[in-house]
């Protein structure tokens, strides 16, 4: 972190967020936990700051950061950690999205960072304003600093007592030097009265009235609506094309043919329909002919990945760690168990589809997109309008859901594209379900051999996983293919449990299927993977699955994180202390109604502690979920009631992966389409949820994707307890339940 | 071809093709963007408004098919987010990312228009019609009971 200069604010001042007399102060974000794919997507520049507060003399508090609200609550969650250290109201401070300035590097938005990087940064430059807010009234009061106080949005002194407002202080305290953020002087947490207390949406009124405007909602004067056809196997081409019919089509204005390429693009190109509304271009899709080039990839299957799972698991894999010597104790452990578990790809299926809205003037360009990469996007627009990124604004819209798959931009290289050759007309390009469904970047689909051995007490002696997968890496990393494999492990190659020799394996598998960060990204194959697992090793050791979990956790330790040792480490005290509170709370060893069974699981992500209890049963072959008890210690809460929503929705989004169906693979293609072939759930399949939050005072870590992690094998591990059926393959089938 | 209808309350025409759905009439023709596309296909439930008081999807709804119709939209239920299940909604903090919440919304209305105290039962009946990718089920649930005892109190302190 460093002090803002003078040259930087005048840089920031220049780029016109700021507006007119103001107080700013530019901070740096702390750089988030995040896949290093994520990171080296986007240019970074030297600029120190990526954040801002601006206080007018109409008494408003703005938030300039790049930061996309897309449903996890930062609109709410950050303005009340700046309100609590300046002393404001938390809804005198709204939040603005960064202006897309090269100068002022946006880190966007993922990997569950926003509260967790902001922290520190942002109470510190809370406390700079108000330390000068001070400062300024006490030169007007000429008094000294320290007989003021900041309070409510205005500084106050003495008996009988005075007061001015802020915006009346803006001008003077404009003037004054910033003090050091390192070294200001922070609240006492003690006299918190924002941060920790439940806090409602700031934006769910415009939310309930249907006056939240998405990404899909923008209008520009003049635009015309825009599908794409899309070649259905991943790479193919366009061969050639009829636009007759389609033009034919009342409404339809152009059929323009183009191409996508480059990193992050998921097509080579396609047919896009440009008409006067959706409807017209959709059925001028509909008329459209288009014969492909279906490439290489039309071979694949499914099926075929499958067996190159199983021909994958029939051989080493690449050594991603080795402690000890874990293939030998396997080969003479007397009591050692094996079991392989599979994960199809999954979808996001965001609710909002893809969309973005491109307008092209000679001499720039602007562009409205429901992005978690506003920076990112503003890059491909560059390169699709050959414009330097300084002449292209993009605006970043409310989005109807993210979950990872906005922090893509082959949706905006398509439409600044057909931007580019749309004859100076503003055009949005709008995804069907159908197109969504088809061209996302899914989830990894993964195969996983665990071993394991328990010594004659029961402990771990050795674990063993191997996996082989459709890499993320592959997809994105610089490196390709050569990437360790690490990554698609995350924590699952940093296990909790106590052993000697744990060996951890990764072959990569060859797909041409996209595939990217889901929400949890890897955590949500190794939180079902690892604690299905340990769940199949206490019944062998004939354990409680809770008693035999704290008991190979064992004593309170920091566990570095494997290949990550710049992250926090792993803190055994507090995963043992969500376990205990997520068991208590369930009332775990009580009885459950006939045919009910419970099961337990712990992870560690994002630097979070979760746990959870399933009650489940089987019924006509189909599961049924009656409750989740949650414990998450996601360090100090901000907001608790955003932070409960947060994992309700993580149970939920996890479940929708496990419960119903799979995206699969045949003639190069994604069978699926729409919600009828692949179900979400609904209300209900609800259980009833309940989730405990930790007050702890450790620092903020992250909640929007942590609470996922668990839920699948919490489930799964239920229907054991009640079926005495192990499910090691999802989505779950009804075979596997009879 | 001139279509006419009941629209929040006000006459509207509308010169459309008679085959386009009302999803599109409202959010491209009359700039309407509270009713959500999500599916097309009457899967999802983000684009539900009210024909003469009923839930219907306007994704699969010719305009054709609605003239003379009475149609209410999020933006119709109320001038100010006033009406309960508005209410309901901002007080159980339901919406995350908020998109299909105006097709929650419609539906719930409805709902509680037929069946004032509904038990679970019926909110899982009249509203799995409805996803929600957040998974904000449970407090949809909630704030349909709140609703219900907001109408309620409502009509007692009326009688």
């Amino acid at each position: 972190m460093a002090v803002a200069s003078v040259v930087n604010r005048r840089d920031f001042l220049k780029t016109g967020a700021a507006g007119g007399v103001a107080l700013v102060i530019g901070f740096h974000l702390s750089p988030r936990a995040f896949a290093d794919q994520g990171a080296d997507q986007e240019k970074k520049t030297t600029n120190p700051f990526d954040a801002w507060v601006r206080i007018t003399p109409d008494n408003r508090v703005t938030l300039i950061l790049g930061k996309s609200e897309m449903g996890q609550g930062i609109m709410t969650a950050l303005p009340m950690i700046l309100a609590e250290e300046l002393c404001v109201d938390w809804k005198q401070v709204k939040v603005q999205q960064a202006p897309t300035n090269p100068k002022i590097y946006d880190l966007g938005t993922g990997g569950s960072g926003s509260v967790a990087g902001s922290w520190l940064p942002l109470r510190r430059a809370g406390a700079a304003a108000r330390e000068m807010l001070i400062a300024a009234a006490a030169q007007k009061w000429e008094v000294t600093a320290d007989t003021c106080k900041a309070a409510n949005g205005q500084v106050v002194h003495g008996n009988p007592k005075r007061y001015l407002s802020y915006g009346e202080l803006v001008e003077a305290a404009a003037k004054l030097p910033i003090p050091n953020l390192n070294t200001i002087p922070l609240k006492n947490s003690n006299d918190f009265d924002i941060v920790g207390h439940n806090t409602r949406r700031f934006e769910g009124r415009d939310k309930a009235t249907g006056a939240a405007k998405f990404g899909i909602d923008s209008r520009v004067p003049g635009m015309l609506y825009a599908v794409v056809a899309r070649c259905p196997v991943f790479g193919g081409k366009v061969a050639s094309f009829d636009a007759t019919k389609a033009k034919a089509v009342p409404g339809v204005r152009d059929v323009i043919q183009f191409e996508t390429s480059g990193r992050g693009a998921s097509i080579t190109g396609g047919v896009a329909v440009l008409a006067d509304n959706s409807w017209a271009a959709i059925q001028g899709r509909k008329a459209l002919e288009v014969k492909w080039d279906e490439g290489p990839a039309a071979k694949e299957s499914s099926a075929e990945l499958h067996k190159q799972f199983l021909a994958n698991a029939a051989k080493p894999g690449k050594v991603v760690r080795n402690d000890g010597d874990a293939d030998s104790v396997l080969g003479s452990s007397s009591k050692k168990i094996e079991a392989a578990y599979e994960l199809p790809f999954a979808p996001h299926a965001c609710m909002e589809p893809m969309n973005c809205t491109v307008q092209i003037r000679p001499d720039g360009a602007e562009a409205w997109v429901p992005t978690q990469a506003p920076q990112w996007a503003q890059g491909v627009i560059a390169e699709a309008t050959k414009l330097p990124p300084e002449k292209v604004i993009v605006h970043t819209t409310l989005m109807g859901g993210g979950f990872g798959r906005r922090y893509q931009a082959d949706f905006v290289m398509e439409a600044a594209q057909v931007a580019a050759k749309a004859a100076g007309k503003p055009v949005m390009v709008l995804w069907s379900r159908e197109d969504d469904m088809q061209h996302d970047f899914y989830r990894p689909a993964s195969y996983h051999k665990l071993q394991g051995a328990l010594d004659a007490n029961g402990n771990l002696a050795a674990w063993k996983h191997f996996q082989t997968s459709t890499s993320i890496a592959a997809k994105w990393s610089q490196k390709g293919a050569e990437d360790s494999g690490l990554g698609e492990f995350g924590s699952g190659a940093t296990i909790p449990y106590v052993t000697p020799n744990l060996r951890i394996e990764y072959t990569l598998a060859e797909s041409s299927v996209p595939r990217a960060w889901w929400r949890s990204v890897e955590h949500s194959s190794s939180g079902f993977v690892v604690e299905s697992f340990i769940d199949e090793l206490a019944a062998a050791a004939g354990q409680d699955p809770l008693e035999f979990r704290l008991k190979i956790i064992g004593g309170d330790r920091k566990i570095p994180m494997f290949g990550g040792e710049k992250e926090p480490p792993l803190d055994t005290a507090r995963l043992k202390g969500v376990l205990q509170l997520a068991a208590e709370k369930a009332g775990w060893g009580k009885p459950l109604p006939k045919g009910q069974g419970r099961g337990i699981a712990t992870f560690y992500s994002f630097n979070s502690y979760t746990a959870a209890v399933a009650e489940a049963s089987v019924k006509d072959g189909a599961i049924k979920v009656h409750r989740l008890v949650y414990a998450v210690d996601c360090g100090r809460p901000i907001n608790p009631e955003g932070i409960r929503a947060q994992v309700e929705s993580a149970a939920i989004y996890g479940l929708s992966a496990a419960l119903h169906d799979a995206i699969t693979i045949k003639d190069g293609r994604v069978e699926q389409s729409n919600f009828n072939d692949y179900q979400m759930p609904r209300i209900s399949e609800t259980p009833l949820t309940e989730v405990h939050v930790v007050m702890s005072k450790e620092e903020p870590t992250g909640i929007g994707e942590p609470g996922l992690p668990v839920v699948t094998p919490a489930v799964c591990n239920a229907i054991f307890a009640a079926t005495g059926k192990r499910l090691r393959r999802l989505p779950i089938r009804t075979e596997d339940l009879a | 071809m001139a279509t006419s209808f009941t629209l929040n309350g006000k006459s509207q025409t509308v010169d459309v093709s008679p085959d386009m759905p009302l999803l599109w009439v409202l959010r491209d023709t009359l700039n309407m963007t509270g009713t959500k596309f999500g599916c097309g296909m009457a899967l999802c439930g983000a684009c539900t408004v009210h024909i003469n008081g009923e839930a219907t999807r306007s994704c699969i709804t010719a305009i054709s098919s609605v003239a003379g119709k009475k149609i209410t939209t999020i933006e119709g239920l109320s001038a100010d987010g006033s009406h309960p299940v508005q209410q309901a909604w901002m007080e159980e903090d339901v919406p995350q990312c908020g998109y299909c919440q105006s097709g929650q919304i419609m539906s719930a209305v409805a709902l509680l228009s037929k069946k004032p105290n509904p038990t679970d039962t019926d909110i899982d009946d009249a509203m799995s019609g409805n996803i929600c990718r957040c998974g904000t089920y449970q407090r949809i649930r909630k704030a349909i009971h709140r609703a219900a005892s907001m109408q309620a109190g409502k009509a007692k302190s009326a009688a």
